[in-house]
This record gives C-alpha cells, structure tokens and sequence, in this order.
C-alpha cells in the first residue's frame, strides 16, 4: 500500500500544467483513483502535476444559455451549487451519489469522466445531458461531445498532453423533471447500474426524453432506442415499461461477482422505468 | 486533610461513559503504529502471488544492492524459529509445520516467502518489489468439498486426502430417533468465509536491548501474555526476558486472537539487526494473510415428532481450515458442535466434522467463532421443520424449549447449561413486535402480492471461556488490586481489553467494593512486565472471567483493609462502608486513605498481617455461562431487484446482570452489524486459483452506518450462578443471533414462492433469481 516514487509538482498556471503534462507528467486532481492504483503499484507515474489547485479549474458559471464546469471542481461542490440545483438539478443530484463525504470532498468532475470508470455516477448524466467536454493541450483546445468521448473503459477521447479543462451542460428548458436512479455496489459504492433521466410532458404528450444508463456495461451510452419507444406517449405506466424494457438492448454487459451480466440487464430496465417516473413526476 | 468518602449510590448498572472513548475519539490513543524510535527500521514482506507453487530459488541481490536496506532474509534464515503454534489438539490432528518464512513451497496466496529491512518503509517497499523469486506453479484448490473429491490437488503433498481431522461425537439414539420420527428435515447449510476487518490492522514493533538481553515486542493483540510464552518459544528466548506490550487495539473480533508469523519475524529481525523494527500490515495483506472466519458446509438432519417434538439432530461439517492451522483453527468447530442443540432438550445428536486443508488463508476464532454457525444451522433447522409440519416458529421454539425448572442443564453434547428462561426473552420480543398484528399485516400484504418475512431466531451460546480443563491454554482470568499509600486504587487485569470497556466497567465494580469514588480507580492491563500472567479477552470472557478474579481480589484487600482499620479504630467490631471502615460500637470512622497510609508507614501492623494492600487472585470459572435471546426481524422484499429492506430488528437479549447498560447496549448493535454484515453482504470469495477475487474493499462488502437498522434492544435478566457477579458475557451475542433471525425472514418473505432456504449473503441478485424461477 505504498506508492513507488514519483515527483510533485503542484501547478500554479494552467500553461504550466499544460507544459508538463506534454513532457509526460501525469495530472493528479482529487486523486480518487490515480492514489489507490499507485498505492496498489497498479500504477506507477514518475511525475505528477497537481491541477486540483488551480483556480482556474475551479467554477461553476453560466454562460451563453448553459452552464460551465470547471475540470477541478469537487463532486460537492456540484451537489451543493445553488446554480446547478436550480438550473441543472440532474447533476447536482448524481453527483449526491457519488462514494461517500470523504470521497465527493476530493473527487473532481474532470478526474472523474477522464478516468471514465464504466460504474461511475456522473457518466449517466453526462449523456442524458448532452454534455460538452473542452479538452486542453499545450498548442489547441476542441470540444468533444459526451456521445463521443466516452469510448470505451477507461478510455476516453482525450489525445496524449490533453487534460479536461470544463465540461459544459444545458440550462433545463421550464418544465423538464430530471431523476438519477441508481443500484449501489455494496462494497464500492459504485453503479451496478445508474440511469440518468429527462423528460418533459406538454399537452399530455412526452415530448421530450434522454436517457443515460451507466455500470452496464463498458462505457456509459445514450439509450436511443428507450427515448424513441417513449417519445410522443403519454407516459402511462405500461408504456414507461414497455420503453425500459429496451434499455440494455444490444449492449454487451459486464458480470463480475456483484451482478451477473442477465441480472444487470434486468436491473438496467427496472432502474430505467423507475428513473422515468421520478423525472415524469417531476416534470410539468 | 483527611477525604471522608460516603458513597451509598451504586456504579453498576448504571448508563456511564466510557472513561476509553475521549483518547480514542479525539485521536490521541496509542496504537502500535504510533510508535516510534530511534535508529527504528521498517520491515517490508515479500508474499506469494500463487496459491500453490514450489520455490526453486530466491535472488534477494538487487533488494539487498537498494541503498538503505539493512537486511533482506529468506525461509533459509528463519528456519530455526518457530513453527508457528497451534494450540488446539484434537486426536490423529495432521499438523503441518508452519515455518515463519516459507522454505521450499507456498500454500496459499500471500504465504510469506521474505522479508525486507530498511531505513524507511518506502525504500522497504520498493525492495520488497525486487526480490526474485523464481516458482514453479502447481495446482491450487481453495473449495472444502472440491479438495475432498477424489484426485483433488494435495494441499500438502504428504497428505493427499486433504484432511486434517475427523472428529466424531454423539449422544443418545440417535438411530432409533431417527427411525421413529414422524417428519425428518435436511438440508446444506453454508456459513460462509468472513474476513474479520479489524479497522486497525496488525502491527508489530520489536526493539532488542542487547545489553540488557531483552525483547521488546508491541503488536497488536488479544493475547499478551500467551503471545510472550509462544514467541519466545519460538525466537528460543527466555520467556522473562520478552516484554509484549499491547497498546491501543484498533478491533480485533478473534482475528488477533493469535500468533502470527511476522510477530515472531520481528523478534528474530531486531535481535538480528541490533536495531528497533516496524511492520504495519497493509489492508491487502489483512485480507490475505490474517485468519478469516466461518468458512463451514454443514450437513443437517433433523427428526421430530408429528406434534413438533424435535427427536434428533444430526450434523456433519465440512470445515474449510485453509492451508495451516494458526492457534485455533481446528477447534473451532468443534464449538459448532457443543453448541448444535442450541436451547433444545433433545438428547440425540451425531456429529462429524471433517477438517480440511486448502489453498488459503487459515480460519480461525471471528467473533461467535463456531457458535454462529451453530445457532444459524440449529435456528434454520427449526424453521424448516415448522415449515413442513405448517407449525408457526415460536409455537415450535416453545415447545422444544429447555424449561426454566431443568436448570442446570446436561445437553446431549457435554455442557451443563447453567440458568435460562428461554421463553422470556421470546416473549418480549414478540410483545415488542406486536407478532399477531405484523402476522395479520402479512397475510393482507401476501394477498396483495407483496413479500413481506418475520424471522425469529432464539439463540443460546458459550461465553466466559472458560473452565482450564476445556481450554488449550488454561481458562482462568487474574487480577490485582492495589490500594496505593494516596488511596488511589490501581487494578491490573490479566485480560487485556481492546475495546469492550473494561477500564469502566472494572472501575465501576472496584469503586462499589471499595466505596471510593471511580476516578480515584485505574485499571491497566496489556503490558506484561506490568501486570500477572493472564489469558485475555476473547470468547465474551473479559468481564465474566476477569471480573470474578477482580472481585475475589476486592475481598481479599477488603479484609485486610478492615484489619488495619480496626487497629487505627482499637476496636474488634468494624464494617467496612462507604468507603471508611466504622467502629462498629462507637461510630468512629477512618478514611481508606487513612487505613492505606497507615498501612504503608506500618509504624504498627495487625496481627500476623503484612505491610501494604496489594492483592493478588487468579480465578477458575467453575462452568461457562450460557447467553441466550430472542431476536425479531421483519424484512420486506423488492420483487423487481431483490433487494432486502429491514424493516425492523428486535433484539432481546439475557446475558444475565447488567454492570453498564450502555456499554451493553454498544456490544449488541456492533455484534448485530457483523451478524447483518455475513446475513446480507460479506463473503471472502477465491477462485478456483486459489486467488481471493474479494481482495479490496472495494469488493468486499463491508456493513455501512447508514445500511444499519434502528435496533429495537432490550434485555431479560437471568443471572448465572457460576460467577458472584450474575454476568455472562455479551460480545459475541448480537453477531450469534443476528443472521438466522434475517435469513429466516427473508425465507418467510418468499416462502409463499416456495423457497425453503437461502444461503448467506442474501445478495439482490440471489433473491432476485428466486422470484423469477417462482414466476417460471
């Protein structure tokens, strides 16, 4: 349980963190998964820069119609933004999921999605949110849509030298009602399965839906087909169920000793129907 | 000024905090990594990756190259100390001989095969990494029933049936009961392996005084003073010139109820070196390489007649030993046995158990330590039967009950239960729950579809180990109690609490005795050079062993108190109250202080009687005692995941005169967690490797604050005639009657799907799968 030795440098610019990190230096942010791989000598970096203290990765902002993250910002600090609770409460509420106290006082958003652990909270909302990721290396800076970004675990879309700089997310449009339902892992704390949800009812129609479903499998992902089933339904009982039912359509699930790949599958449908009438009741 | 103490309130029974929990909570205890001295190195292991594997060499060269490192030993260097003991013994018991560091093979993973000394951990750590060892991998098998099939890899080669033991006990007619029973019930019973998790894992400091040729050792244990026999057995060292110190204690739960290799290897490291000598034990290491728990197949035969009467009962165990045995490993279950006819009359029984040696880490003592695999096997048992005779489980339980006339007990297995009056604390508990509403609830919640289970469990169990006779080490307790010349009040107890609350409730009993006021009470204990020889704190023996031995000290010193008051009073008619001895006829008082003053100035001395109060007794408990209780739980199911709600938990629990109810009160919900904590989550899982896949806390589910249930406690008080002070011990009854009252709800819940039982841990998924096969 000890780390082999590695340099630290706690940066004190972004372009500095930048700098190092194209000489090769890994980004250490809350340290919730790069400590424990270190400690286990799972990983084994011989630099580390510090960008958990920068304050320019640390906001919560609103601008241009949708709302600005700051890569270092804490898991608490999003659960308990008065800006995210009123604009973007499907956020904030994954983000009262994650780990425990300990855990969400550290954890970072961007050390979270660029670690892109397939049984992480956020990744659900990410994607039923349609969130941008702004990736930064030390010469350019490009955006990356959460659909594109998450590729597989433990792998996202971010190139060698980049590190997320902020992950953006959209104001709510008046009358969506947002859930985030989750399975917990007993020991870990993460998502058996985690299924972020929007919806918004007008003229007793459904006419507005995403769907994100995190755990199942290798990486979080958009269930198209759930929104599509449900769109333009009234959002009876029996059609959120007949939606759900194809939430782990086609999707390859992972089985280990916590849950097998079919009770997975099966969690995903009931978590997706239960996600969808929380956010249905509290839609307009 | 002279302090005229008069004390007519009572301590005991009393709600009073713990005088541990500030140090404790405010950070500032000592625990063994806390130490630190100077010129100390740090001792890093090197530990098999194999769960069996032959070692053909070992190249500790480039460990040894890394400036810093001391010294790097291997198997060779350490073949001369040890074995690692095991104190149990049981007829034709196969031991093997459990080098400190592996020699030639490994036989489970993290089998420590080398040891690395540095100037600091970290340099320990990263030469750990480096040395080589070059295996040749053999087949591992790690499941009990597997290792016991025919052409099982041999855990040991000289022993290629795999078995340590067989043991065999019965009673009775157990054949004719059989024979003439109306209804006979099996069933499989699996008590899976725990990995106890002690928040503090070990540790060990060894410090070597070479001019004074002595050994310092602080590890943290249970044990102390068995510890400083074993390992200066061990080390080949006079047992007077090892000094085992036991500071601050981080849980225990049985798993430091032991000898460990590395408490030896430290030893042999600092007299080596010639340097102090620190190894705090990873959590990966705890995991691996400290004893787990359970780990039982049980195979189960009840009899009974028509009208419920249990006739028989008949057991086999197949208990999973692992690789070696550490100090108690194959006892244990020889406990399950003693304890198999829980609070039944039924003189019947059979019992085998089979030993059996796999890749793995060796179980051992977890808190209840073969008893909760008794009572989870006899309580399913009895449900089952009431299920097949369509009996309801108290009507059962009541009428199998030992009576409250037909104590003291003989049980079928060679126990004298002690006192009871089993039907109490049932009856509180169902009044508490309000049985026949939540029965009426559950049948309208049945007819609507809903799962909903009430599971009784009505335990009994074995504490205050015990008689000498039925120990593998002497089952006394001792004490000391000192009147100091201030009139303070020292106690040394040879038990060595670590976390039950001893230095409080010691204190409490010593204040009543003495009539002084409790602060002016210490009470040490865990350093051997401090206190007499002692046993420990294990088995709920603590306060129902190492009390009494208090007690009878108290009396001693009391006696001799009253003699120098009576000197200081000239009178030969003093009582001793309050504090002051009292002539009887003239109402003059003198202070203890006073007698305590006057007894070391010893300007004039009673007759035939020594200078100074200092007592000294050692205490053979005459029996054990016998807990027992009633535990309610009503569980409600989620048919779509599975999952488990608790929806209440009742606990009543006997475990006979109360010295403090809060620390009563702390010893049951934290026994309740452990007992929810196998029910619903914990399980040590290796593959078929050899490899323990729950390795982390991040798979192996521990029980969580916010996961607990409100804990309806209360108590029936039936105090045991073994001891004066009526106590029976309560650490382990909440873990013991925890898990068949949840396993029995659960099956309850879904009996109307016809599910008859359900092995621990009562996972979503397990449950889960039972609804769907119903709905197929």
């Amino acid at each position: 349980m000890i780390a082999q030795n590695f340099e630290y440098t706690a940066a004190t610019t972004l372009d500095q963190a930048l700098g190092m990190i194209a000489q090769g230096a890994k980004p250490l942010a809350g340290g919730m998964s790069l400590i424990p791989m270190m400690k286990l000598r799972l990983a084994a970096p011989e630099r580390l820069v510090d960008i958990g203290r920068l304050k320019d990765l640390n906001y919560i902002r609103e601008e241009g119609g949708a709302i600005h993250i700051g890569a270092a910002t804490t898991h608490y600090e999003v659960e308990n933004s008065a800006l995210l609770r009123g604009k973007c409460p499907l956020l904030a509420d994954t983000a009262a999921h994650i780990g425990d106290v300990q855990v969400r006082n550290m954890g970072t958003i961007g050390g979270s999605a660029a670690h892109a652990d397939p049984s992480a909270d956020y990744p659900a909302a990410f994607q039923a949110l349609e969130a941008k990721f702004v990736l930064k290396g030390a010469k350019k800076e490009r955006s990356v849509a959460a659909a594109d970004f998450f590729i597989d675990t433990f792998t996202t879309a971010l190139e060698p030298g980049e590190i997320i700089r902020e992950v953006i997310v959209p104001v709510e449009d008046q009358g969506v009602g947002t859930s985030y339902q989750k399975m917990v892992q007993p020991a870990s704390g993460f998502a058996i399965v985690g299924v972020a949800a929007r919806v918004r009812r007008s003229g007793g129609k459904i006419t507005f839906v995403r769907v994100g479903i995190t755990g199942l499998s290798n990486r979080a992902y958009r269930a198209t087909s759930v929104e599509k089933a449900i769109e333009g339904k009234s959002g009876s009982a029996s059609e959120i169920q007949n939606a759900a039912a194809l939430a782990a359509e086609g999707v390859d699930a992972n089985s280990d000793l916590h849950a097998s790949a079919d009770y997975r599958r099966h969690m995903a449908v009931v978590y997706t129907t239960r996600a969808l009438a929380a956010a249905l009741a509290r839609s307009a | 000024m002279a302090t005229t103490i008069t004390k007519t309130d009572l301590l005991v029974g009393k709600r009073i905090r713990r005088r541990e929990d500030p140090r404790l909570i405010t950070g500032t205890a000592t625990y063994v990594d806390d130490i630190k001295m100077p010129g100390m190195h740090y001792a890093a292991i090197v530990r098999s990756p194999h769960a069996a594997a032959k070692i053909r060499s070992i190249d500790t060269s480039k460990a040894a190259a890394l400036p810093g490192v001391a010294a790097v030993f291997t198997g060779r260097d350490t073949e001369h100390v040890g074995p690692v003991p095991c104190g149990a013994s049981l007829p034709g018991l196969r031991v093997p001989h459990h080098h400190i560091l592996a020699t030639d093979r490994v036989y489970f993973v993290g089998h420590p095969v080398a040891v690395v000394v540095a100037t600091d951990r970290y340099i320990a750590a990263d030469a750990a990494d480096l040395v080589e060892v070059d295996w040749e991998v053999g087949t591992a098998v790690a499941d009990p029933e597997k290792a016991l099939a025919p052409g099982a890899p041999a855990v040991h080669p000289q022993w290629p049936d795999n078995k340590a033991f067989d043991f065999h006990q019965e009673h009775g007619e157990i054949d004719q009961a059989f024979a003439e029973a109306d209804v006979v019930v099996k069933q499989r019973i699996t008590s899976q392996r725990l990995i106890p998790t002690a928040m503090e894992t070990r540790g060990v400091v060894a410090e070597w005084r070479a001019a004074d040729r002595a050994l310092n050792l602080y590890s943290s244990s249970q044990i102390p003073h068995l510890l400083r026999s074993l390992v200066a057995m061990m080390l080949g060292l006079e047992e007077n010139r090892l000094r085992v110190c036991v500071p601050e204690v981080g849980g225990g739960f049985g798993s430091k109820l032991n000898v460990y290799a590395e408490e030896a290897l430290m030893g042999f490291i600092a007299m080596k070196i010639g340097k102090p000598v620190k190894w705090i034990e990873s959590r990966r290491e705890n995991f691996l390489c400290t004893i787990h728990g359970r780990g039982h197949v049980d195979y189960y035969e009840i009899a009974a007649k028509k009208d419920g009467t249990i006739t028989g009962i008949k057991l086999k165990i197949i208990q999973d030993l692992g690789a070696y045995h550490q100090l108690l490993t194959p006892a244990i279950p020889t406990l399950s046995v003693l304890m198999m006819p829980g609070l039944y009359k039924t003189q019947n029984i059979r019992a085998d158990i089979v030993g059996v040696f796999t890749n793995c880490v060796p179980t051992d003592a977890y808190r209840g330590a073969g008893r909760p695999e008794a009572t989870h096997g006899i309580e399913r048992m009895v449900d089952m039967l009431a299920a097949e005779l369509k009996m309801d489980p108290v009507e059962i339980r009541l009428k199998n009950f030992i009576q409250k006339s037909e104590f003291p007990f003989p049980t079928a297995t060679g126990l004298t239960y002690d006192s009871g009056d089993y039907s109490a604390p049932l009856m509180k508990a169902l009044a508490t729950a309000g049985y026949e509403d939540l029965r009426a609830e559950q049948a309208k919640a049945r007819a609507e579809g809903k799962l909903m289970g009430i599971g009784i469990s009505t335990y009994g169990e074995i504490c205050a180990m015990g008689p000498s006779p039925a120990t593998p080490a002497g089952g006394w307790e001792s004490a000391t109690v000192k009147i100091e010349p201030s009139g303070k009040v020292t106690v040394l107890t040879g038990c060595s609490p670590h976390g039950q609350g001893e230095e409080t409730t010691f204190a409490q009993i010593a204040a009543d005795e003495l009539g002084c006021d409790i602060d002016d009470v210490l009470v040490v204990h865990g350093d051997t050079s401090l206190v007499q020889y002692g046993i420990g704190t294990f088995g709920s023996r603590g306060t129902a062993v190492g009390g009494p031995a208090m007690y009878f000290a108290l009396q001693d010193l009391k006696a001799k108190v009253k003699k120098f008051g009576a000197m200081l009073l000239n009178s030969d008619d003093v009582t001793l109250s309050g504090g002051q001895c009292i002539d009887n006829k003239t109402g003059a008082t003198k202070s203890l202080k006073e007698i305590a003053a006057a007894s070391y100035r010893a300007m004039q001395l009673p007759p035939n009687t020594e200078p100074g109060l200092v007592s000294t007794h050692f205490w053979e408990p005459p029996n054990f005692t016998f807990p027992f209780g009633a535990h309610i739980v009503v569980s409600d199911i989620d048919r779509d995941t599975g999952a488990i709600t608790i929806r209440r938990y009742i606990a009543v629990d006997d475990c006979g005169n109360i010295l403090n109810p809060l620390i009563v009160d702390g010893q049951i919900h934290g026994g309740v967690a452990q007992g929810l904590g196998q029910a619903l989550w914990e399980q040590a899982v290796y593959d078929d490797n050899g490899q323990l896949i729950t390795g982390e806390l991040m798979d192996y589910a521990m029980p969580r604050a916010h996961l607990m249930p409100w804990i309806e406690s209360s108590h029936t008080c039936t105090p045991t005639p073994v001891n004066p002070l009526g106590v029976k011990g309560v650490g382990e009854a909440g873990t013991i009657g925890c898990s068949p009252a949840v396993v029995n709800s659960v099956v309850d819940a879904l009996s109307p799907l016809g599910v008859k039982h359900i092995d621990m841990p009562l996972t979503p998924e397990k449950i889960w799968k039972l609804v769907q096969g119903a709905r197929q």
